[in-house]
């Protein structure tokens, strides 16, 4: 069991518990503001947009090359910046703080 | 060939060169072909511009045919953004469960419909009929209108004989000017008032703007539709254990959807008008001069997608850029793919096996190159 914690544009903190899927169907089934994970988690819609807190970096590890090249064009994009279908919900990630990106 | 196989037009100019030109009624095109230059001018509309003249950037271009402005695709950031959160949450309501029921309904009807003819001919009575009342759906007006859009054809500006038809184009235009009409005389749930009460910078959107964004509703969505859903029918035909597969694991529908998406990409391209001189794939492009995002070359580049001339129903990882990238993402694909989903999902339970019967293919004609983009017929027997 994960404890996963997302802030939204309008600065609201909701923590939610998840064991599998990814970081974007955990935001989805929760209702998770500016997550609409519309592609369903293929890389190709960048609708899962999130940043992860500086300090949960080393607990998400890095983003594979396909998934940087679809945040390279976004306006968004920061060093932090991941697509959160890209991530799956696991014990590792307990604790990791995600800031929603739209 | 089978009726589901669409090769890569665009293969050979991809790789040699990464460009291909044509000629659009005496205004040159250059096509981008390759994944990453594709969604890098797809980025940067300062250089590649989309508000320049209204149907300028369609190819064919349409400026011969219209002077409205299609809102919010033929808009520049920031005034974009500015319309496309006007009308960004009505078009993302296909997220709503209450609307997906709804859709699951209409479609189920076309598709009992199908179950019980001897043979059914796809694209007028099968994708037409689905793809104008979802419209109806979407545009939250009344399911009879449906009606009239289907006899209306699969095309709003393409008739038979001719790739803009001007005549074609007024019938719609004259449509949605009425409609507009009453909308503002008796305002109702529907999008056309819902565009009448919005504001932008403090003003109320004009009836040319409202105009706009309802032709494009119009136009974008439809042959595109109709052709995703027709060739996916070709595709379960010919490959009848994937809709078995499908039954199975009804997880792998959204993957399927996506790479159905992908490997037809119902919309080849979209032009763009060249704002300074500059370079795509080292090729120098004057300003003024149009280039095109080809979205189906893209799709096949074989940098990005391992087997990219086969239909990988469970591919993972599958950035495609089928519903276009960037700013100008389409509008309608939230829309589009739930009627995907809920169709595969339908015929993976209620169809054992589909015949193709007879198909007609359609082919694009774009000067150097010859792509299939879906079908002028398909008929074919649906079995229980
Ligand atoms: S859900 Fe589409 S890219 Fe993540």
């Amino acid at each position: 069991m994960a404890k996963i914690t997302f802030i939204t544009s309008d600065n609201e903190s909701v923590t939610v518990e998840g064991t599998s899927g990814s970081v974007m169907e955990l935001a989805v089934n929760n209702n998770i503001k500016g997550i609409d994970g519309d592609c369903g988690g293929v890389c190709s819609c960048a609708t899962c947009h999130v940043y992860v807190a500086p300090d949960s970096v080393a607990k998400t590890g890095e983003a594979s090359e396909l998934e940087n090249d679809m945040l390279e064009f976004d306006d968004l994009t920061n060093e932090y910046s991941r697509l959160s279908c890209q991530l799956q919900v696991s014990e590792d990630l307990d604790g990791v703080i995600f800031k929603v990106a739209k | 060939m089978k009726a589901s196989e669409f090769s890569d037009a665009f293969e050979e100019a991809r790789q040699e060169k990464g460009i291909g030109k044509m000629n659009d009624q005496n205004d040159p095109v250059t096509m981008v072909l390759r994944h990453k230059e594709v969604r890098k001018c797809a980025h940067n509309w300062k250089t590649f511009q989309s508000g320049a003249e209204p149907g300028r950037i369609v190819i064919p271009s349409e400026v011969n045919i219209r002077d409205t402005r299609q809102i919010p695709f033929e808009v520049d950031p920031p005034m974009h953004k500015t319309f496309r959160d006007i009308v960004d949450p009505w078009f993302k309501r296909p997220l709503e469960a209450d609307y997906q029921n709804g859709l699951t309904k209409i479609i189920e009807g076309v598709v009992a419909k199908a179950l019980n003819s001897n043979s059914i001919e796809i694209v007028s009575e099968f994708s037409l009929p689905l793809q104008s009342r979802a419209l109806t759906y979407l545009l939250n007006t009344p399911y009879s209108d449906a009606d009239l859009w289907i006899s209306w054809g699969t095309h709003v500006f393409r008739s038979e004989d001719s790739d803009l038809d001007a005549g074609k184009a007024n019938i719609l235009y004259d449509y949605i000017d009425k409609e507009i009409d009453r909308a503002i005389e008796n305002p109702s749930e529907d999008l056309y008032s819902m565009l009448l009460a919005s504001e932008v910078n403090g003003k109320k959107l004009t009836k040319e703007e409202v105009k706009g964004v309802i032709i494009l509703t119009f136009s974008g969505g439809r042959d595109t539709v109709i052709n995703a859903v027709t060739n996916s029918i070709s595709y379960f035909a010919e490959h009848p254990k994937s809709l078995e597969i499908i039954k199975e694991k009804p997880e792998m529908i959204n993957n399927a959807v996506e790479e159905l998406v992908r490997y037809f990409s119902p919309l080849t391209q979209m032009g763009r008008v060249v704002t300074e001189d500059t370079h795509v794939c080292e090729h120098a492009v004057k300003a003024d001069t149009r280039i095109s995002l080809c979205w189906a070359s893209a799709n096949r580049d074989e940098k990005v997608f391992e087997n990219p001339n086969e239909v990988v129903l469970d591919r993972k990882i599958n950035p495609h850029v089928g519903f276009g990238f960037s700013h100008h993402n389409c509008l309608g694909a939230t829309h589009a793919r739930q009627i995907l989903r809920i169709l595969l999902s339908i015929l993976s339970k209620e169809v054992t096996s589909i015949e193709v019967l007879e198909a007609k293919e359609n082919i694009e004609n774009l000067d150097n190159f010859e792509r299939k983009i879906g079908f002028d017929s398909l008929t074919v027997k649906f079995n229980k």
